[in-house]
């Protein structure tokens, strides 16, 4: 049974029109303005000093964040997955946690615990190491924000799949790091990439988070987000737009990196 | 741990296989879980109410009820509650469309669907302003009908559908994909009406799970930062958010005052998501 034909494609008018006014209209607004004064503009507003220091700093943000929170999430999984303790739910609770909190409280609570009025500021200070206002504070933040997302992309994979293979090898004699590295990786590898492009996508974007340790210090303390608001607030909007577009191409890759890891992870369930 | 031989191979003493469902690395694992956990998400967060304990009353009360204050909850939450709605609404259409429906290009328009989590923020803060504003794309043709949008609270609830957007689409789509469509070929067959059938089979499967989009969405909303600062116009008292009034309170140094409203906000971010919970039990079949 089917929807009658004038009803269908009247729902699906509207499923376009909404989408395209919200998802499709600001992706090409921001390559239409990135290039409204032309392509020496735009190559000169990405490849202009603070442009590059801002994606510097954005790569080594990432280049840190994502590996740690792979290394968490794969022994959260592991636990999670291969034990049975009381409060499991709870702790799947707290490591969704950062999810709801909101990205300028996620900044907030590092300038309360680390800044210089902070709980551990004195402290920092007192032995020179800078952390609000600088690169490792930015790390930090960004790991918050991102904290979850392994987890949740891998944990339903290792669940799903479940532990016969692993107590096999365990019986044939099997270390712990060789049932992990030659039975468990291999077998939700899918799935850590996944999250990693996911969660690489919230690292290198993350806005509100980072602007609030950040102290917004140019040529330093400045990612590409941060990079596309000052160029914006100084009404340069051609060069805001043309690091943003840096950042657009990196969501679209993101969009198909996803997509097709998704038909991989349906072909083998 | 390195590579253990089995025992019987290598003629030594027999060792026993551990019992089955104990593998290594519980210890390893959960300490590992538990420190991360602990320095990235625990101890930090646990530094706020640190904080909002070293406040006096007085200060508290005075930044949490400040008329700013309250305006800035009144527009978050209101808009939030606004967006979220809009998304419940489309978002059922959508998650409709792509699952019962056969049409070009739905592939793409269901990879689309996932763009507000991949484009950053900033990014999209500043794509809605340029097509909202007197001059843009959208807003030319708002703005002689008396519509604002850019720099003014319609703004706010624009860049929160944007954001929000994907939450419904994604929690009502397995629920379709699952509900068997022979049990609504099964109500037709027995004489009900398709509205019937809408109100009686179909609703009650997929009300729960656009409950859980929907506060998904508002949820994000309600915390959302980048996208929002730059189509707002940021004016204290009318279209200034929650959220930026933490950062301008921080760039003041009002530590205490940037604590109290963040506590706020949590708070009622706790207590909306526990009713929206009390409704979903409340719903389900």
């Amino acid at each position: 049974m089917t929807d009658p034909r004038p009803l269908r494609w009247l729902l699906i008018a509207i499923a376009l029109a909404f989408l395209t006014l919200f998802v499709g209209l600001p992706v090409i607004a921001v390559f239409v303005e990135a290039f409204r004064k032309g392509a020496p503009a735009y190559w000169q507003a990405i490849s202009d000093p603070e442009t590059i220091s801002a994606i510097r700093l954005t790569l080594l943000t990432a280049a840190i964040s994502v590996p740690i929170n792979v290394a968490f999430g794969v022994a959260a999984c592991w636990l999670i997955a291969k034990y049975r303790f009381p409060g499991k739910g709870i702790l799947l609770t707290l490591i969704d946690l950062p999810f709801s909190v909101s990205p300028v409280i996620a900044g907030l609570i590092f300038v309360l615990l680390l800044g210089a009025r902070g709980v551990f500021g004195p402290w920092f200070e007192a032995h020179d190491v800078h952390v609000i206002f600088a690169v490792p504070g930015i790390v930090l933040a960004t790991t918050f924000v991102t904290f979850p997302f392994v987890v949740r992309e891998v944990l339903p994979i290792m669940q799903e799949l479940g532990n016969d293979e692993e107590e096999q090898a365990l019986t044939l004699g099997a270390g712990g790091w060789q049932i992990l590295f030659r039975i468990t990786l291999p077998k939700v590898r899918w799935g850590i990439l996944y999250g990693v492009i996911l969660c690489n996508a919230r690292a290198m974007g993350e806005f509100g988070a980072v602007s609030v340790v950040s102290g917004h210090i140019r040529g330093r303390t400045n990612t590409i987000p941060l990079q596309v608001e000052i160029l914006y607030n100084e009404y340069n909007l051609s060069g805001a737009f043309a690091v943003a577009s840096i950042l657009t191409i990196l969501a679209l890759f993101t969009l198909v990196g996803k997509k097709l890891i998704e038909s991989r992870i349906k072909m083998r369930a | 741990m390195g590579a253990a031989i089995p025992a019987a191979s290598a003629g030594g003493p027999l060792r026993l296989p551990r019992a089955l469902g104990s593998l290594p690395g519980f210890g390893l694992s959960m300490g590992i879980t538990i420190s991360c956990l602990s320095l990235i998400v625990l101890i930090p967060l646990s530094g706020l109410v640190w904080k909002t304990a070293s406040l006096g009353a007085t200060e508290l009360a005075h930044a949490v009820l400040s008329p700013r204050a309250l305006a800035a909850y009144r527009l978050s939450f209101g808009a939030a509650l606004i967006a979220g709605s809009v998304n419940v609404v489309f978002g059922l259409i959508l998650a409709w469309v792509l699952t019962r429906y056969d049409f070009p290009g739905r592939q793409i328009v269901d990879a689309a669907i996932d763009l507000p989590f991949a484009l950053p923020t900033a990014v999209a803060g500043i794509a809605l302003t340029t097509l909202y504003v007197e001059q843009g794309w959208l807003g030319r043709f708002l703005e002689p009908h008396g519509i604002k949008v850019a720099f003014a609270p319609a703004g706010v609830a624009v860049a929160m559908i944007f954001v929000g957007l994907p939450f419904v689409i994604r929690t009502v789509q397995p629920v379709l994909l699952d509900l068997d469509v022979h049990m609504e070929e099964a109500a037709a067959t027995l004489g009900a009406s398709r509205l019937y059938t809408l109100r009686k089979v179909i609703v009650p499967a997929v009300l729960p799970a656009a409950l859980t989009g929907f506060a998904l969405a508002f949820a994000r909303a309600v915390g959302e930062y980048g996208s929002v600062v730059f189509i707002s116009g940021n004016m204290p008292g009318r279209t200034e958010i929650a959220p930026l009034l933490i950062v301008t309170k921080l760039e003041q140094f009002d530590y205490g005052g940037a604590t109290a409203v963040a506590l706020v906000m949590l708070v009622l971010s706790f207590v909306m998501l526990l009713v929206v919970n009390l409704l979903q039990s409340s719903v389900r079949p």
